[in-house]
């Protein structure tokens, strides 16, 4: 069963058309308030965790498909060249397939000690992002944009690895400003850093840097 | 009236100058119950210093934190979110079974993870922005 959690603090009408479009037969929600990203220590979407029969995770939460080519973009046409679509289409592909595997066979998923090495190293900042960010869509939602800023503005500063509250942040102040030139400069001083790192899964190797 | 905002839901309640609520709030706020020995969850029980007590009232912001949970508030101190520490985050995910969470789908039916257990679940997220 797939569940695809919308992080949308607009609310559920911002990204209907998305759900409406996907024509899913799986469960669509909306998480206004990125509780799931706070339970699970996701810092971006797309991320996933693989759950198995019994309620146990067998994946951390990782990079679902999403690559780094994007980084790679010609600017002025905001194309990717072709042999560089073709490679993020293809860790797409390989991602489907191997979730697709584990769902047949069972392939893929770690045992437990493995997926506890691997889970997100959770600190009291982190937790106190969280609760900010809550506050403040809290803020938001009823009226009181300015003071809710800053309250997202602690959050991104007390959680720097969470583009997911940095850039619903963003679109909560202008819709298409997540992407914008700030999210571009923030991703450039990125450097050597990863923007999706890739899942530890046979064929995903590290992205080539420029 | 002030508005809480906990990991389960959210609620008004009556304070004093902070968040200083009667034990019944407290225990709608935070699952944790007033007894003589201190704040009481099933068998575990945590002493609570006299300044965080007093007339059956709870500083509820003080024994959240004295918990290691983060705590923080609006400028009027009207809004308050009552967060989960890193440590309860990190042994709710090496636990057993995955956190449970209870989210609206879009015709605004509730749906809880656990409802899926028996099956494997592939929960992804993803945003429109």
């Amino acid at each position: 069963m797939v569940v695809a959690v919308a992080e949308e603090s607009r609310g559920a009408d911002h990204a209907r058309t998305w759900v409406e479009q996907a024509k899913a037969s799986y469960w669509c929600l909306v998480d206004t308030e990125h509780r799931v990203a706070d339970l699970y220590g996701m810092v971006n979407v797309p991320q996933a965790v693989w759950i198995d029969e019994a309620g146990r995770i067998v994946r951390p939460p990782e990079t679902a498909g999403s690559t780094d080519h994007f980084r790679r973009m010609d600017m002025t046409t905001r194309t990717l060249a072709p042999e560089l679509a073709q490679a993020r289409q293809q860790a797409r592909t390989d991602y489907l397939a191997a979730v697709k595997d584990w769902v047949t066979t069972g392939r893929h998923a770690l045992p437990p000690d493995a997926v506890k090495r691997a889970l997100p190293k959770l600190t009291p900042e982190i937790a106190e992002a969280h609760a900010r960010f809550r506050l403040a869509v809290w803020l938001q939602r009823n009226g009181r944009a300015a003071e809710a800023a800053a309250h997202f503005a602690a959050a991104s500063r007390l959680h720097p690895d969470s583009w997911s509250m940095w850039r619903q942040a963003a679109d909560l102040e202008a819709v298409g400003k997540a992407g914008g030139p700030e999210f571009w400069a923030r991703v450039q001083a990125l450097g050597d850093k990863p923007y999706y790192p890739p899942p530890d899964l046979p064929g995903f190797a590290a992205p080539r840097k420029n | 009236m002030a508005t809480i905002l906990t990991d389960r839901g959210e609620l008004t309640a009556a304070t004093d100058d902070g968040l200083w609520l009667d034990a019944a709030d407290a225990e709608r706020a935070t699952g944790w119950v007033l007894k003589p020995e201190g704040m009481c969850c099933d068998d575990l029980c945590v002493p609570l210093p006299a300044a965080m007590v007093a007339a059956g009232r709870v500083d509820v912001a003080g024994f959240w934190r004295r918990l290691g949970n983060p705590v923080v508030h609006d400028e009027a101190r009207q809004v308050w979110a009552l967060g989960a520490g890193a440590a309860a985050r990190r042994d709710a995910l090496a636990g057993d079974a995955a956190p449970d969470f209870a989210l609206p789908d879009f015709a605004g039916v509730t749906r809880r993870l656990s409802e899926l257990r028996g099956r494997k679940v592939f929960l992804s997220t993803w945003a429109s922005w």
